[in-house]
């Protein structure tokens, strides 16, 4: 079954106002469960839209959109959704692990079972030290592996992340990209990704979506195969000719625009 | 913090206070300042020890247990009420929009207005007799504090947060209580420490425009028209230790609600 289906979707903000935005117009695409697809483009190219129309925090004016066979607000009650964003959104009065319990606090998770998955959680992410600090005692980095870790906690069947390694340094941020495709391998969960670089997108990805702007449109999809992700993937040759094919869709998209 | 540290930053502001009372008592006798001006502390001193619990009659206006205690009570209770007034009604108009934008403006300009202006009006209302009057007074003042900074904690929320919660397909009655509040708490405890001093300003203030004369309010009043200075000041004293104490008061709830956070600076 297709993980995410969405046929000729357009999202349309304040339509009828002076201040009308066109951000989304006859999207069409298609994930297939297990996949990691990647959505790049420039500013304004409305990735992040896309991402919030599959994952129901938008309703798209047009179009028809579907999650696991059923409609996305269907999937988002049936708790379908892991999320993680930029800014890790880690609340402060709550510590590491209560961080991590709150969507199983939410469903209705007994206590006992609620600490076994948060213990596991916090070794999955490797902060097993750490589930008694509260939020801002965490470096950025480890702030962004506990909201990894909160939304991967109830299994969601689809992970959508919103740039989650924008704010991170470089270093830090190819340590979580090895650590997110550790997990994604084990996890086997499918993943739809926003991102602004052109590397972690290949290094990540099983499909890159580039995207245009204004209004935002598909302007090709590129298929990576890295195969399993070694050290020496970012120097290989596929891993080269990838990038360097996004890199020339994205200077297209942006001579176009 | 360790004890060492804890003393550290106590010592400067104890000297401090030291060497200040040491040098207006040594100002005072060296320029030979008459007391009905400015009286030396040993003498603010010795009238807080006579007339801490004089006995009032003919001559004697004074007592100044009695007084702290009845303003302490409107203080307090005004605080009490402004508190929950003030948070109830952040939270009704939070949570329908259309409220929230037709009160906030209006909550804006009324806080803006001198309370001292209202403190008259206020004996019209509710007697001179009471103490209704002066802890209405009281009310009004603590109200705005509280209501404008709980609102703004109750709306001003990450929006990933809200996102977040509704990909968990959270009601908003979860999302109040997992969300809204506990970020609201910190603008809440911080209002309450703005708001503990100011409830014992308002209540003497207000006691200066009417209202039962065993107050601290009337007790420095009559004290200065009597130019008994020393126990004005000595009242003065009682007045200062009782906003000190509610000030503390709120700050140890401050501390307890927020472990180890910083304050949260109101507007």
């Amino acid at each position: 079954m297709n993980a995410v289906q969405v046929r000729q979707c357009d999202m349309t903000f304040n339509a009828g106002a002076a201040n009308q935005v066109q951000a989304l117009k006859g999207i069409d695409l298609t994930v297939e469960g297990g996949e990691f697809v990647s959505l790049i483009g420039p500013s304004g190219c409305g990735k992040s839209t896309l991402l919030r129309l599959i994952g129901d925090l938008i309703t798209p004016t047009a179009g028809n959109l579907e999650v696991f066979g059923k409609s996305a607000a269907q999937a988002r009650i049936d708790r379908d959704y892991g999320m993680a964003f930029q800014q890790a959104g880690l609340f402060d009065w709550r510590k590491v692990a209560a961080n991590i319990a709150l969507p199983l606090e939410l469903m209705g998770w007994s206590r006992s079972d609620r600490s076994a998955r948060t213990a596991e959680m916090l070794q999955l992410v490797k902060l097993d030290e750490f589930g008694d600090h509260y939020p801002w005692e965490l470096s950025g980095g480890m702030q962004q592996r506990v909201a990894i870790a909160r939304a991967l906690s109830f299994s969601p069947r689809l992970l959508l992340m919103d740039e989650p390694f924008g704010a991170l340094d470089e270093m830090t941020r190819e340590h979580m990209q090895s650590e997110l495709l550790r997990i994604y391998e084990d996890l086997g969960t499918t993943i739809v990704f926003v991102t602004h670089s052109i590397s972690e997108a290949v290094y990540l990805s099983s499909r890159v979506i580039v995207l245009s702007p204004r209004p935002g449109r598909i302007h090709s999809i590129i298929d990576v195969d890295l195969g399993h992700r070694s050290e020496g993937v970012r120097e290989s040759a596929e891993f080269f000719k990838r990038t360097t094919e996004i890199r020339a869709a994205l200077r297209a998209v942006e001579e176009a625009g | 913090m360790t004890s060492q540290s804890r003393l550290d930053a106590w010592w400067p502001p104890i000297a401090f206070g030291l060497v200040f009372l040491a040098g207006w008592e040594a100002i005072v006798r060296v320029f030979d300042i008459q007391e009905f001006l400015l009286p030396r502390p040993t003498s603010i001193v010795a009238a807080l020890r006579t007339e801490w619990a004089g006995e009032v009659g003919p001559g004697r206006i004074t007592n100044l247990r009695e007084a702290g205690w009845e303003t302490g009570k409107v203080a307090v209770l005004g605080l009490v009420l402004g508190v929950v007034l003030g948070a109830l009604l952040a939270f009704i108009t939070t949570r329908f929009r259309l409220l929230r934008e037709s009160f906030t403006p209006l909550a804006v300009i009324a806080n803006a207005t001198p309370i001292v202006a209202l403190a008259p009006i206020f004996n019209a209302w509710f007697g001179i007799t009471g103490i209704a009057s002066n802890v209405g007074v009281v009310v009004v003042v603590v109200f705005f504090p509280v209501f404008i900074n709980v609102a703004r904690g109750l709306v001003e929320v990450e929006p990933n947060q809200l996102e977040l919660m509704r990909s968990y397909a959270a009601t908003p009655g979860t999302i109040l209580r997992q969300v809204r509040i506990p970020n609201a708490l910190p603008f809440f405890t911080t209002a309450l420490r703005l708001a503990a001093p100011l409830s014992v300003i308002a209540a003497i203030v207000a006691e200066y425009f009417g209202g039962p004369t065993n107050r601290l309010g009337p007790v420095i009043t009559q004290n200065a028209s009597f130019s008994r200075y020393d126990n004005a000041w000595a009242a003065i004293v009682v007045a200062s230790g009782l906003g000190l104490a509610l000030f503390a008061i709120a700050l140890a709830i401050e501390r307890a609600v927020n472990p180890g956070r910083a304050p949260i600076e109101a507007s």
